[in-house]
């Protein structure tokens, strides 16, 4: 009782505790919603919405469990969720057989070694690893296959879905080697602080679209994603994130800021993983969490969000690796 | 339970989803025949099948590669109960294959269902390769047998002929609508007939 006590006092803890609270409250208006509502469409959103809500539960009671458990649960959840997601999207990609040894490189030594330099808080490697090693090895490995039908198309292919799968979403759990100046142990914090802001933008840009959506922002992409809902989601996000400026490190002029990164990286991420469904001719990534596709799909608005985030972060709140003279 | 494992381990690699196009009710004799690409094939359509379906349920094995060494013939002969059947080098004669076919018809008595894969290799790309003859001819010692296709795709990406290390990306087990040797059918008609199937499945 005692430990659940100090967790509830600190930052982090009211954070999760107000997300729970806000939870349950969803949880009943959709459940009381859903059954007074009468027209066929409002059954259907609801139904959809309620789904969505207890795909939350299952994924707050996963992170909660993972940022409880401090450093290692994390990076143990986001290797996860990486390895899911890159197995979501390389399976939509059309890689040759002369791929299949990059593809072990890809999931079986790069994907592990990055999380392994999160855990290590080895910041020069985990910041070059695929950007450099990766691209050196990939293309090496699948010209030595000896299969040229569609050689950079294969291999730029392959590069992307670990740069997106793996090195952007490790750049979430990575928060935690920060040591932001004036705020040790904020990690943790951080860490809620991204992806909560990016999980409610995907919240508030889905309600004010099903709300007051008319004008798509690009229709071929995603005709879901409308003007009026990412200028009401945007807005509604940025003051939510504002708002909770006390449980982070920063000024509320600074969380404001973040957040509106946040959000339009999050819309950004989601707009570029719509273009390549599209052109995969799929609808979601997969069917892991019900009432949300699969992985790939729930965890869009991070790709772009989570590194920027990080090295804003890194650059304006923690020391120069050279003291000043 | 080692079965039972096997069959989870083989889901998990292969991440696999299963489709059904039309349920299986009954515990009559079956033929699953399938699309061969990856040596996790035969694992996966017995782990996508309903346990009950599964208890009865067969693979057929080359005894050349299963029944060598004393692991291999274990997981062959009372795990997974394999009708093992002799490979030949080169071209077969027509007696040895009407001995196997026999042997299989045997060894099903009036239980046993089997999983066959009748283009009878590991196709190298992926691409469904022409079907042997070898289940037309099990169909007239088997009169009434059910025939469900069953299509794996991305086997062939997951883990290729040739390759050691499978790749852990999702693939899809689909279950078709069962078909029956008609009276009278010709060997090329039918077996046109059920790689057709095959390939709808595919498509659909």
């Amino acid at each position: 009782m005692n430990a659940i006590e100090t967790f509830l006092s600190t930052n982090l803890g009211k954070l999760v505790a107000g997300v729970v609270v806000f939870l349950i409250v969803a949880t009943i208006v959709g459940q009381i919603l859903a059954r007074t509502v009468t027209s066929d469409g409002a059954k259907a959103t609801l139904a959809n919405a309620n789904a969505r809500i207890r795909g939350w539960w299952v994924m707050v009671a996963v992170f909660g469990i993972a940022v409880a458990t401090g450093g290692i649960g994390s990076i143990v959840l986001f290797a996860m969720v990486s390895f899911l997601a890159m197995r979501e999207f390389m399976t939509l990609t059309p890689t040759g057989r002369g791929d299949h040894a990059v593809l072990i490189f890809a999931f079986f030594i790069f994907a592990p070694m990055q999380y392994g330099l999160v855990w290590a808080e080895w910041y020069g490697l985990f910041s070059i690893l695929i950007p450099v090693y990766a691209f050196v090895a990939f293309a090496t490995r699948a010209a030595l296959a000896g299969d040229t039908e569609r050689f950079l198309e294969r291999t730029a292919t392959v590069q992307w879905g670990l740069m997106a799968c793996v090195y952007c979403v490790s750049h979430t759990p990575a928060l935690l080697m920060l040591q932001v100046i004036d705020h040790p142990g904020s990690g943790p914090t951080l860490l809620f602080f991204l992806v909560l802001v990016a999980q409610i933008n995907d919240v508030m840009q889905y309600i004010w679209g099903k709300a007051i959506g008319k004008h798509p922002i690009a229709p071929t992409v995603s005709p879901n994603k409308t003007w009026e809902g990412f200028v009401g989601g945007t807005l509604t996000t940025i003051g939510i994130g504002t708002a909770l400026w006390w449980a982070t490190p920063f000024t509320p002029m600074a969380a404001a800021i973040f957040s509106a990164v946040i959000t339009l990286l999050g819309f950004a991420g989601g707009l570029v993983m719509s273009a390549i469904k599209r052109d995969r001719g799929v609808k979601d990534y997969g069917a892991l969490i019900r009432g949300h596709g699969g992985v790939l799909d729930r965890i869009d608005s991070l790709l772009f969000a989570a590194p920027v985030f990080f090295h804003l972060v890194r650059f304006f709140y923690t020391p120069p690796l050279i003291p000043a003279p | 339970m080692i079965a039972a494992a096997l069959a989870a381990f083989a889901r998990v690699i292969s991440g696999a989803s299963v489709q059904w196009q039309q349920p299986v009710t009954g515990s009559r004799q079956r033929i699953w025949f399938g699309n061969h690409s990856s040596h996790l094939d035969f694992v996966l359509i017995w782990s996508a099948l309903p346990p009950a379906l599964r208890a009865t349920t067969r693979p057929i094995a080359g005894s050349d590669y299963w029944g060598r060494g004393p692991i291999r013939r274990y997981v062959a002969g009372t795990v997974f109960r394999a009708i093992l059947v002799e490979r030949s080098d080169g071209a077969p004669t027509a007696e040895r294959a009407s001995a196997t076919i026999q042997h299989i018809a045997t060894q099903m008595g009036a239980e046993a269902s089997i999983i066959v894969f009748p283009e009878g290799t590991r196709s190298f790309t992926g691409e469904l390769l022409p079907f042997k003859s070898g289940m037309y001819h099990l169909c007239k010692l088997k009169p009434g047998v059910e025939l469900v296709p069953v299509y794996l795709a991305n086997l062939s990406r997951i883990l290729p002929k040739g390759e050691l290390l499978p790749v852990p990306l999702s693939g899809r087990v689909r279950f078709g609508e069962p078909l029956y040797l008609r009276d009278g059918e010709s060997k090329e008609a039918f077996l046109t007939r059920a790689r057709d199937a095959l390939l709808r499945l595919r498509d659909s």
